[in-house]
């Protein structure tokens, strides 16, 4: 694969992030609840790393810069990486590792299912991201791996089920997610392919015209 | 008047908390100074208030309360072998949502809150309605120091001195009538110092507005504070009177009151109207009675570290089941949660 130094970069920063909050949360700069702080940030953290998943194939369209699609699969992992330590974090923090209580966790409380629903999505499509599988499932890879744009509206819902009394985070992640399913639709893809070609159109015309002036 | 309280509610001996993980060495120098002070003579009043609690910042009350302070029964409820929650923790982890929704909001944002002066309007079904001031709802009772738990709705719980008067003898001597069955009460609304309140996004119907029947609210461990660790509320804790109800969810317990009212039937509350299927107007600690977001019956007591994340069992009414559980007689909790 290509642009292998800013996969590297990409990792590191990616690894990085969860250590610092670990680090923050041992010297105690977490304040006094720091498990539930590690609960909610690695959970977001899942969620801005599947949108930005998401954003890679638009920002290769618009940019035409076709490192982007190199990271996709990296930021996809990392994202489940980060929702595994979301549900580690919550079992040890939260549930303070009693096992037993969980099966009334999911019955009692929708959002906890929701995000366990969110989460399987998540596994399988980690699961089923390697070449070989890719090799292996052929056209149905591209099919099973569509439920990513699924798995988004999940996490949402999940989010919002958590929030208590103030939206305005949500809304954002929601605008943003929003957006990039918005441009998996057909007709924004046709409008905006058509938009870059006559651009494309006119800046070679331009290139012409500006020739001409030259050659006078 | 003397109320006796009996310590019935105090942890058992397997919910201590180890001596290592709380044994505060500063908390113990400064106890250790204040006694040596005290030892040797010298007027220590002001000092001694403040440096009961480690790391306090020490403010300067109101002349009134300043005076009361020092007369004040000190530690007349405690809660055995628990550790009191860190000063630090106490006032930069809350709930006051009109000053933003994450914990760090009220600390970062409270001071600019105008407290003084303060007008508390009562009005209803009583015999004295009227504008009072802080002083004038306080003024001939002691100040009583009473430590108490707090359980909030979130699971978390903390452990914190409150410095106030039973809401009983305020109530006292407003005279409801008989006609008044409820209490209600609201908080300032105040957007221009409030910056939770101006937020577009948030969900909350302002004024908070929270209530107690009226047996809850004349319960001798009901309290309306002005202190806390030896000193006056910080805003972020509800400056400058609030109320405490220490076997309900933390939510009940109303913060900057600017509005009893006593009324006939029961008052509506902001997060019980918000989401009546979450909250209920009884709000009472219960471990059996599931919340659609949170288990509760278990908290985490903070502070807690990444390596004791502190889980504990959560009691029947906080633990004070044997004096309040009588207001309940024959009622189904489950259903008036």
């Amino acid at each position: 694969m290509r642009y292998p130094r800013w996969r590297l970069l990409l990792f590191v920063c990616a690894l990085g992030v969860p250590v610092y909050w670990l680090y923050l949360g041992a010297v105690g700069a977490l304040g006094p609840d720091p498990g539930k702080v590690l609960v909610d940030n690695v959970g977001q953290a899942a969620l801005v790393m599947l949108l930005s998943s998401l954003g890679m194939t638009p920002l290769q369209r618009i940019t035409h810069w076709t490192g982007w699609i190199t990271f996709r699969r990296q930021l996809g992992l990392w994202s489940f990486a980060y929702a595994a330590m979301h549900v580690t974090a919550y079992l040890y923090f939260v549930l303070g590792l009693d096992f037993g209580d969980f099966p009334t966790e999911l019955a009692e409380r929708p959002y906890i299912a929701v995000g366990v629903i969110a989460f399987i999505g998540l596994l399988a499509l980690a699961a089923t991201s390697s070449r070989w599988s890719i090799r292996k499932l052929g056209k149905r890879w591209k099919t099973l791996h569509r439920i990513v744009y699924l798995n988004v509206l999940v996490v949402l819902l999940h989010m919002l089920w958590v929030v208590r009394s103030d939206i305005g985070c949500w809304s954002l992640y929601a605008a943003i997610a929003a957006t990039l399913l918005a441009a998996r639709l057909p007709i924004v893809r046709r409008r905006f392919a058509a938009r870059c070609s006559r651009k494309r159109a006119a800046y070679e015309g331009k290139q012409i015209g500006g020739g001409v002036e030259n050659n006078r | 008047m003397l109320i006796r309280i009996p310590r019935r509610s105090d942890c058992i001996e397997a919910q201590v908390t180890p001596e290592a993980t709380y044994l505060d060495r500063r908390r113990f120098i400064q106890r250790a100074t204040a006694v040596a002070t005290a030892l040797s003579g010298l007027p220590a009043v002001s000092y001694a208030e403040v440096g009961r609690y480690a790391e306090v910042e020490p403010v300067s009350a109101p002349a009134w309360l300043q005076a009361k302070l020092q007369q004040a029964s000190w530690e007349s409820v405690t809660v055995k072998d628990e550790a009191v929650t860190p000063f630090a923790d106490a006032t930069h982890y809350n709930n006051f949502y009109e000053f933003g929704p994450d914990k760090g909001d009220p600390a970062r944002n409270a001071s600019q809150m105008v407290t003084e002066p303060w007008v508390v309007t009562v009005d209803g079904e009583v015999a004295r309605p009227g504008q009072y001031s802080v002083e004038d709802l306080f003024s001939p009772a002691q100040l009583e120091e009473r430590i108490y738990r707090l359980r909030c709705v979130e699971a978390w719980s903390m452990v914190i001195p409150w410095l106030g008067v039973p809401l009983a003898e305020i109530i006292r001597r407003l005279e409801p009538t008989s006609e008044a069955r409820f209490v209600r009460f609201e908080t300032l609304s105040r957007p221009e110092q409030m910056p939770g309140m101006r937020s577009g996004f948030s969900l909350i119907d302002w004024p908070y507005v929270e209530g107690l029947r009226m047996d809850e609210a004349m319960h001798p461990l009901t309290l309306m504070a002005v202190g806390m660790y030896g000193r006056i509320l910080p805003e972020q804790n509800g400056a400058p009177l609030r109320l405490v109800v220490p076997w309900k969810y933390g939510f009940k317990s109303i913060k900057s009151i600017v509005r009893i009212t006593f009324v006939r039937e029961k008052p509506a509350t902001t997060w019980q109207s918000m989401a009546p299927e979450e909250y209920g107007f009884f709000a009472n600690v219960n471990p059996d009675v599931s919340h659609p977001r949170w288990s509760q019956a278990r908290e985490r007591r903070l502070p807690g570290s990444l390596f004791s994340p502190n889980v504990r069992e959560t009691r029947m009414f906080n633990g004070y089941a044997d004096e309040v559980g009588g207001l309940y007689v024959g009622m189904d909790l489950s259903k008036n949660y």
